[in-house]
């Protein structure tokens, strides 16, 4: 192409030669038409930059973005602004399957809807006459944590955010919602559903945000067995349905069917959640290690509405945003960043 | 100037519109992984017939809107989009003489670089390697390219560019 530009360079009959003159020490040569663009031929040759120093630096340009995004999220601004422009074109892509449950809806019949509601208040009567007692439970359990002097806190506040229909990059585990910081959502907000963690929020934009799943080979979560309260940390593994624990000793008390709960060590999800169960407990006499696998309790890639979820007092928000910054994304920022570099031996 | 870039400029924008609307729209699960790239596609078939116009930095910035649309690191695909906009800009006038079925495999080794390069971007950032069935969605985008060709063809003469 710069051969070419180079030949042609003599062929410029732009009219105004005084022009040229001027602008002698432009380095790089331009081919001027000498007929109106556009009108009788197309413009053969392209002006500006040469595509060969665009592509540079567009490369290095993409380079230092991904580098950039990866290690923190300075560039969040940027995504959440670029964000704002294509909601409307991410709400389009939800309808179809919007209209299609809707309809699904209104075409059900009298009894399916009978049963479904009958169902719905045999569960209701189930579930308030477990909670109950859950008042008077929670406040025994605050005076006996008063009495030992440290400080819990369950009162919670969640808010219901919906599942966009979305698909996004392949590889990653991660899911948008509709509620964005116009409803206070903020950056490592905890995210459930029904039945377990699923995720926390990793970017916010004005009316979405985008959640990392757990299952995510960039998210860990310190978690403990709930029958015997060892800890450990649950890493993502990238496949939809499987979690690692990481440095189980070969002596530990877990058994296939353990439940995990969260432990609330990393200070980011709050304690006692249900997280996932132990689907494997290997010993190979070449790890120093049990390898132990869990699926979550989640469904992660059927729910179609998650919970939000308001657990942390001011200080620790503040706290968990610094973390933020310093590029820790998953789990709880301690003991996430020993477990990486550990599992790479 | 402004006025050639004008017009017509509907039908770009259209045009990549649909494809970023084609990627993101979701799909039953057995057909997610041969879900075609649109987006490149369609930017090859612009830096095909209008190199003047669109080249590597709009493929870059179409790139960054893919990005942000579905969730993947700023830059990723628009690394492997503006190199391959990079190729199809500067080889444009041999591959226009090209017959349908060797322009067909020229685009799909440009699907092929695009996606080696997204690969290279997964790895360097620790992402688990994919199996076999990451380059499938290559061997669908190449078999479509006769279609998205004709049809593109169409709406830019009804725009009035090519």
């Amino acid at each position: 192409m710069r051969e070419s530009q180079g030949r042609y360079d003599n062929l410029d009959c732009d009219d105004n030669d005084n022009d040229n003159d001027n602008a002698a020490p432009v380095p790089r040569a331009r081919v001027r038409l000498p007929c109106p663009r556009g009108i009788a031929i197309k413009p053969l040759f392209l002006h500006g930059p040469s595509p060969s120093f665009r592509v540079v630096l567009a490369v290095v340009l993409a380079i230092g973005l991904i580098v950039a995004d990866h290690r923190g999220r300075q560039l969040s601004a940027l995504r959440s602004a670029l964000a704002v422009l294509v909601y409307p074109l991410q709400l389009l892509a939800d309808l179809p399957v919007r209209y299609a449950r809707e309809a699904q809806d209104r075409l059900a019949d009298a009894r399916q809807l009978r049963d479904q509601n009958a169902g719905l208040r045999r569960e209701n009567l189930v579930l308030s006459a477990r909670s109950q007692q859950l008042a008077s439970l929670e406040a025994e359990n605050m005076r006996l944590r008063d009495l030992l002097g440290s400080s819990f806190k369950i009162g919670e506040r969640v808010l219901i955010a919906e599942i966009l229909a979305v698909n996004l990059a392949e590889y990653r585990q991660q899911i948008l919602i509709n509620k964005g910081t116009d409803s206070g959502v903020f950056v490592g907000q905890p995210v459930l559903d029904a039945n377990a963690v699923m995720g926390q929020v990793i970017q916010t934009n004005p009316f979405s945000a985008t959640v990392l799943l757990i299952t995510d080979s960039d998210h860990a979560l310190p978690v403990q067995v709930n029958r015997n309260g060892l800890r450990s940390i649950a890493a993502g593994t990238g496949l939809g349905h499987e979690l690692d624990l990481l440095h189980i000793p070969k002596n530990a008390d877990i058994r296939v069917g353990d439940l995990l709960v969260t432990s609330g060590m990393g200070g980011r999800f709050p304690p006692g959640y249900p997280v996932a169960r132990v689907t494997s407990v290997g010993h190979a006499p070449d790890n120093p290690f049990t390898a132990v696998k869990a699926e979550p309790t989640a469904r992660l890639d059927r729910s179609r509405e998650v919970l939000l979820v308001w657990t942390l007092s001011p200080d620790q928000r503040q706290d968990a945003l610094s973390g933020v910054g310093s590029g820790a994304a998953a789990g709880g920022g301690v003991p996430e960043a020993p477990a990486r570099r550990e599992r790479r031996p | 100037m402004s006025e050639a870039v004008r017009r017509g400029a509907w039908a770009l924008w259209l045009s990549l519109l649909a494809a970023l609307f084609l990627s993101v729209l979701p799909m039953p699960g057995w057909i997610e992984e041969f879900r075609p790239p649109w987006v490149a596609l369609t930017l090859i078939f612009w830096c095909l017939t209008l190199p003047e116009r669109v080249g590597v930095l709009s493929a870059f910035a179409a790139g960054l809107v893919l990005d942000v649309t579905t969730g993947a690191l700023l830059g990723h695909h628009a690394l492997g989009l503006a190199v391959v906009a990079y190729v199809v800009v500067e080889l444009h006038q041999r591959v226009r003489t090209f017959p349908l079925w060797q322009q067909t495999l020229f685009v799909w080794l440009l699907l092929l670089v695009e996606r080696l390069l997204y690969l290279w971007v997964l790895g360097a950032t620790g992402q688990p390697t994919p199996t076999l069935v990451y380059w499938m969605p290559t061997l669908l985008g190449a078999l479509l390219w006769p279609w998205v060709f004709v049809v593109l063809r169409d709406l830019g003469r009804r725009a009035g560019i090519l």
